[in-house]
């Protein structure tokens, strides 16, 4: 390939570039206010300043209070602070929680994790979009249930789930209720108490803030317990030295999402829409994966019948367009995406899904180049493809 | 893409002896939808000697490479020599493999021998 070749990059749910401004914002907190917001001399109380403005910064663009948000390293571990540090700190009150089957793998290897040190986690079965059934999740909850914990957008689908109507059925009962808002914020529209949720996770880097920072959101008066034991940072809830630069950094990065949102999200979705159908009208047996409307503005994900996901990802990558798949060939577990399982695909379709995920600085050129060189790769791999074959003589 | 060495992207680029014979004299079938990977071989003999092989794949990266390289492996071999090739030789052909894409060699191998099984039964 040209190596002077501009990527078209479309896996922004993966991670997105930091923003200039972003970039910018940090440089002073690496070297010139290096000092550690613990300590009580002057360098340290700035950095402290920096870290605590940036906190009310962040909980006032989700409608929480400062003392509400704590910095983690990222969204897996905010994912594993809330499953974990609610389920120690309400053991003796319940070992139920309730969870859905199209998590993030940060929440399904902490179920998992609390299933072998004596919890029960029941998962959730999603319709063919990936929606979860608030009714379903009422039926799932027993007097032992302690935690809900449902993602607020999936990230290979999309789909964004009825957080509000399921908080409507757990709260009053005094179960908490978790999101993993990780691909949600910065995106569209994510304020806790509209959502009604008690806990709340995200990461920077989804949002064109730094990688290694995320947050955790924890209602003032829920019981958790924290795992970094050590000093006393983060009200006691979480010790380590603060990551000044990605503290300063995701605020940052959140204010401008925030600013910018109805507009990026609006030209993002006509974008998305233009791949989606440009695609249906240029092969034949495809299937859109998720809700149609109810889906994040940049993510698109489709299944192409026929052909394998890795397959079409390597020859896509050789034209210069980065995206992603939901195929097992891309995973050491062999197994295809647990997501698209849940919503009844055929593992011949999970094995053949492609994800495009839009971002910021998408031009429609580069979604016109997608659809001018996705036919022919396709059609290429069909001609290979014993499947196709069998499909072909069965007309 | 770093995972796949010069000579597996080659064969993945560019794959060797694709499609069906015909009037095959043996066809090895082997894998399912549900792992991922689907690969058919077709090979044509003449006096003990396998003088054609095409293939076609459902796969991954690796199962395109290999399926390409098994067949070029076999034509002109022998039908004995062709039984003693395995997948860890087709790997090797190929410059080596990623450990978590090994079985996609194996797939290749059980291909070969089925192809040639088959072409042993009717043969007989």
């Amino acid at each position: 390939m040209d190596n002077t070749r501009k990527i078209v990059y479309l896996d922004h749910a993966a991670t997105t570039p930091v923003d200039p401004v972003v970039k910018e914002t940090m440089l002073p907190y690496f070297d010139e206010v290096f000092g550690n917001p613990s300590s009580l001399n002057g360098p340290g109380q700035r950095a402290r300043e920096a870290v605590e403005s940036a906190r009310e910064e962040v909980a006032s663009l989700i409608g929480a209070r400062p003392e509400e948000i704590i910095f983690t390293s990222g969204g897996t571990e905010s994912d594993n602070a809330a499953l974990k540090g609610v389920a120690l700190a309400r053991h003796r009150e319940g070992n139920h929680i309730v969870t859905t089957a199209v998590e993030h793998h940060a929440v399904l290897e902490s179920c998992r994790f609390l299933e072998k040190n004596g919890f029960s986690v029941t998962y959730l079965p999603v319709d063919a979009d990936g929606i979860v059934d608030p009714d379903d999740v009422k039926k799932a909850l027993t007097d032992k249930t302690i935690i809900v914990s449902v993602m607020h957008a999936n990230n290979e689908v999309g789909t964004i789930q009825p957080i509000d109507a399921i908080a409507k059925i757990v709260r009053p009962r005094g179960i908490y209720l978790h999101t993993d808002a990780v691909q949600s914020l910065g995106h569209i529209p994510v304020a806790v108490h509209e959502l009604g949720v008690d806990l709340l996770s995200a990461s920077g880097h989804k949002f064109y803030g730094p990688k290694g920072v995320g947050i955790i959101f924890i209602r003032k008066g829920a019981k958790f317990a924290s795992f970094l034991h050590g000093g006393d940072q983060e009200r006691r809830r979480r010790a380590s030295t603060h990551n000044v630069p990605g503290i300063v950094g995701f605020a940052k990065a959140l204010e401008i999402a925030v600013a910018g949102m109805n507009e990026e999200a609006e030209k993002i979705t006509r974008l998305r829409d233009r791949l989606i159908a440009g695609i249906r009208e240029r092969i034949s047996d495809v299937r859109l994966n998720g809700h149609p409307e109810r889906r994040l503005p940049g993510n698109v994900n489709c299944s192409i019948a026929y052909v394998e996901g890795e397959s079409l990802l390597l020859n896509l990558d050789m034209e210069g367009i980065a995206c992603s798949t939901g195929s097992a060939c891309t995973s050491s577990s062999l197994e295809p995406s647990h997501v698209l399982s849940a919503m009844g695909l055929p593992p011949e379709l999970s094995h053949g899904s492609l994800r495009f995920s839009l971002g910021r600085n998408t031009a429609a050129e580069e979604i016109d180049y997608v659809l001018a060189v996705l036919p022919s790769i396709v059609e290429k791999l069909r001609a290979i493809s014993p499947l196709y074959k069998k499909k072909v003589k069965a007309q | 893409m770093e995972v796949y060495g010069e000579k597996v992207m080659d064969h993945f680029r560019n794959p060797r002896n694709v499609g069906e014979i015909e009037d095959a004299d043996g066809i090895g079938r082997v894998g399912n939808p549900v792992c991922g990977d689907i690969m058919e071989l077709y090979i044509k003999v003449e006096e003990g000697t396998i003088v054609d092989a095409r293939f076609k794949t459902f796969g991954c990266g690796a199962a395109i490479a290999t399926s390409s390289m098994v067949t070029e492996l076999v034509k002109g071999k022998k039908i004995e020599e062709a039984r003693r090739i395995t997948n860890q030789a087709v790997a090797q052909a190929l410059g080596g493999l990623p450990p978590i894409k090994m079985h996609c060699s194996v797939l290749a191998e059980e291909a070969l021998r089925k192809a040639l099984d088959d072409y042993l039964q009717k043969a007989a």
